[in-house]
């Protein structure tokens, strides 16, 4: 018996000595495209997540006119699609903390890449700017406000506009609205008219567009440098101005649809190009969808204005690309950053995108209905960055604040809500 | 000598799978529970371990109790609706139907789509849209005329977590279903013919001859469902995406870690979510291998 046992060792032994080569292999398998990355002499690996829609088409633009400048140096195009961003912030970081960064990758200007510069993932590119004379081109508020601890560490390629109110004339019109309201009052009157024509008087959709729709009631109500306070020192957050903006916010929700936790955006949206809704607030990726995606016609068929009491501020975002510590290629990383901040490649990308240029000095023309009026008001208005997007809270204060609404939202206690983002900002300011 | 000679070589054609479970596996599950005795968060980056404090605050986040609410609420009508469709469901068929496996399969069928798939569907099926935006089931009352019927499903603040169940009952009834056709099936026809014999009527068979048999079916079944609905996650993505209104554990964890970057409080859920499946599992494991033994 025991002779027998005997003659299974051998085999049991090749059988673990093959269970390891497998491993080994596939251990193998899984290290060499990152192998022949770093074996790549010469290409530019930039991580997004442009897969769709204008996004997509603009950065191929800005793709085919790379790689014609740029014949030794081919463009990776790394994407991962995806819920704006979030699976492919999963994957950057499980990458960095690889230490494999890519050469750049795009995040959105501003806090939101507060947690890479501090985990130390970023180099500052000042000598970019400098070089570049982006800060001269750019405006100076814009420049303030995605600088951190004194240095830059993205490009923005963009501006999105986070306060915009749209809305739709023929509906307006039937419930007897006469002008775009443009102060606290006369919005509660039109919503007040709209409801009493039959329609949803504001169209809302999931949570994040209610952190959105918040965003831009606290901005009317504070006001764009109250506002910047606010992130910059938490005194500001138990003032009667928060207050009285989380009171008007609770009174705003009464005038929406109740299903606006299964409708995304674009649903909430869709109500206001049906005629289902009078006015809904969106970012101005939303002309996108009503001009490309409905087919309706500016103007007549979608209209809109700043969020009353918003006007003149520019309640923005952008899209923005970094330079990550020990990208296999910097140098060619340094010139893709530079061509991002040009002209040539802001007026290619933008049109596209439906987006407009951070630079004061973009070509007019080549900007149609809704976004030549957003590119003039970029240049005299007052900035504020977004929250719902990034620009002025780290990732770990927006989640906090999106606890803080999310109970308010099933409570409506408004004055647990104040003491709970108060509680948030002195943990996080 | 010679027993080592008996058992070595069997542990030597095991130990890689070993190696790697406890590495893997124990490992890791070792590790996790390091990470959330720490201050890792954000992106700071040394870390100091500071004992049970990240559970501590847990215990008072509202955010966490609220998920708890809905896991719950998730839990009990997950289980209650499963074993009570399932049940009837196999009743049904051991009574004897035509086309037995017919029915079989359509029951078991849900099972094999996934919870995102089955999310997305139920997520337009329970769609809440008052008036002419309706559809889905509120639709369907509307036209049965009982309209009343008709309501806010998984997005009411107080009972919206059974909602969310709905898709999970429907996806695991027929598994469920199997289980107790199998436990039907496995009580010796010679007891009930035993207790028809002494006149009980088909109601007390089943009452005092069939069921006590099923009892371990029932545990099994339990235990099955029990871990599934603790770590629900894809089904209420699916349907609620991240937003508070729908949220459990399971999701607050990894908004924590993905979008909070707060390491040691979504390595604190994790762990206690482990914990309420081996309170689960365990005894279970510990029953199994006793009444094998005893067999």
């Amino acid at each position: 018996m025991p002779r027998k046992i005997l003659t299974l060792v051998p085999a049991a032994l090749v059988a673990l000595a093959a269970l390891m080569l497998v491993g080994a292999a596939s251990g193998a398998r899984s290290k060499s495209p990152a192998r022949s990355t770093t074996a790549q002499a010469n290409q530019l690996e930039v991580f997004s997540w442009w897969t769709g829609g204008g996004e997509a088409h603009g950065l191929q633009k800005l793709i085919t006119i790379w790689n014609a400048n740029h014949k030794g140096t081919p463009f990776k195009n790394e994407t991962v699609a995806g819920g704006a961003g979030s699976n492919a912030k999963a994957v950057l970081a499980q990458r960095l903390s690889a230490k494999k960064p890519p050469d750049s990758f795009q995040g959105h200007a501003g806090a939101e890449l507060q947690d890479y510069i501090k985990a130390g993932q970023l180099e500052p590119i000042d000598f970019i700017y400098k070089k570049s004379g982006f800060a001269k081109a750019m405006p100076a508020q814009l420049i303030k406000q995605i600088t951190y601890k004194g240095h830059l560490y993205s490009v923005p390629v963009n501006i999105h506009r986070a306060n915009v109110l749209w809305w739709n004339p023929a509906v307006t019109k039937k419930a007897g609205i006469t002008k775009a309201p443009k102060t606290w009052k006369e919005f509660m009157t039109a919503l007040d008219k709209a409801k009493k024509s039959g329609v949803i008087p504001l169209a809302l959709g999931e949570q994040w567009t209610q952190k959105h729709l918040l965003e831009t009631v606290m901005i009317a109500t504070v006001g764009p440098v109250r506002w910047a306070a606010l992130w910059r020192s938490p005194a500001g957050w138990s003032n009667a101005g928060v207050t009285l903006a989380l009171n008007r916010y609770k009174t705003l929700l009464t005038y929406t649809n109740s299903d606006a936790a299964s409708l995304t955006w674009q649903d909430a949206s869709k109500l206001v190009a049906d005629g289902k809704a009078a006015y809904n607030v969106m970012g101005d990726w939303a002309d996108g969808y009503f001009r490309i995606d409905l087919k309706k016609k500016p103007l007549s068929g979608y209209a809109w204005s700043a969020v009353p009491g918003t006007g003149g501020v520019y309640d923005w975002l952008s899209d923005s690309f970094t330079l990550p510590k020990g990208a296999p290629h910097r140098a060619a990383a340094v010139q893709w950053l530079t061509f991002l901040g040009s002209k040539r490649a802001q007026d290619t990308f933008n049109p596209v995108k439906g987006s407009i240029p951070a630079r004061k000095d973009a070509t007019a023309k080549l900007y149609d209905t809704y976004l030549k009026w957003a590119l003039n008001q970029w240049k005299t208005d007052k900035l504020a960055g977004s929250l719902a997007h990034g620009v002025v809270a780290s990732n770990a204060w927006n989640t906090d604040i999106d606890t803080a609404l999310g109970l308010f939202l099933q409570n409506k206690d408004v004055k647990k809500f104040q003491s709970s983002l108060v509680t948030a900002a002195k943990k996080r300011a | 000598m010679r027993g080592v000679r008996r058992w070595w070589p069997g542990l030597l054609l095991i130990s890689p799978s070993i190696v790697l479970i406890a590495v893997f596996v124990y490992g890791l599950i070792g590790w996790n529970a390091r990470v959330s005795a720490t201050d890792w968060r954000e992106a700071n980056k040394t870390t100091n371990f500071v004992g049970l404090d990240v559970y501590r605050e847990l215990r008072i986040d509202e955010r966490f109790s609220l998920d708890l609410h809905h896991l719950l609420l998730f839990t009990v009508t997950f289980i209650l609706g499963t074993l009570l469709i399932g049940g009837t469901l196999a009743l049904l068929l051991d009574k004897g139907v035509r086309g037995e496996g017919f029915f079989r399969s359509v029951y078991l069928f849900p099972m094999a789509i996934s919870f995102i798939a089955s999310g997305i569907v139920w997520r337009w099926l329970m769609n809440p849209a008052p008036g002419d935006r309706a559809s889905g089931l509120n639709v369907v009352f509307e036209k049965l005329h009982v309209g009343g019927l008709a309501n806010q499903w998984w997005q009411g603040t107080n009972w919206g977590a059974a909602a969310l169940a709905m898709p999970a009952v429907w996806a695991l009834s027929g598994y469920i279903m199997a289980l107790y056709l199998a436990g039907f099936r496995g009580v010796p026809e010679e007891l009930r013919e035993a207790a028809r014999m002494d006149g009980a009527s088909e109601l007390r068979v089943y009452r005092h001859v069939v069921f006590p048999h099923l009892r371990p079916v029932t545990l099994a079944a339990l235990i099955i469902l029990g871990h599934i609905s603790i770590k629900v996650f894809d089904l209420i993505v699916a349907i609620g995406g991240k937003q508070l209104v729908t949220e459990v554990p399971a999701v607050y964890m990894w908004v924590l870690i993905y979008d909070a970057r707060d390491y040691a409080k979504g390595a604190a859920i994790a762990t206690l979510l482990l914990i309420g499946i081996s309170v689960l599992i365990v005894p279970y494991l510990i029953y199994t291998v006793r009444s094998e033994r005893r067999a």
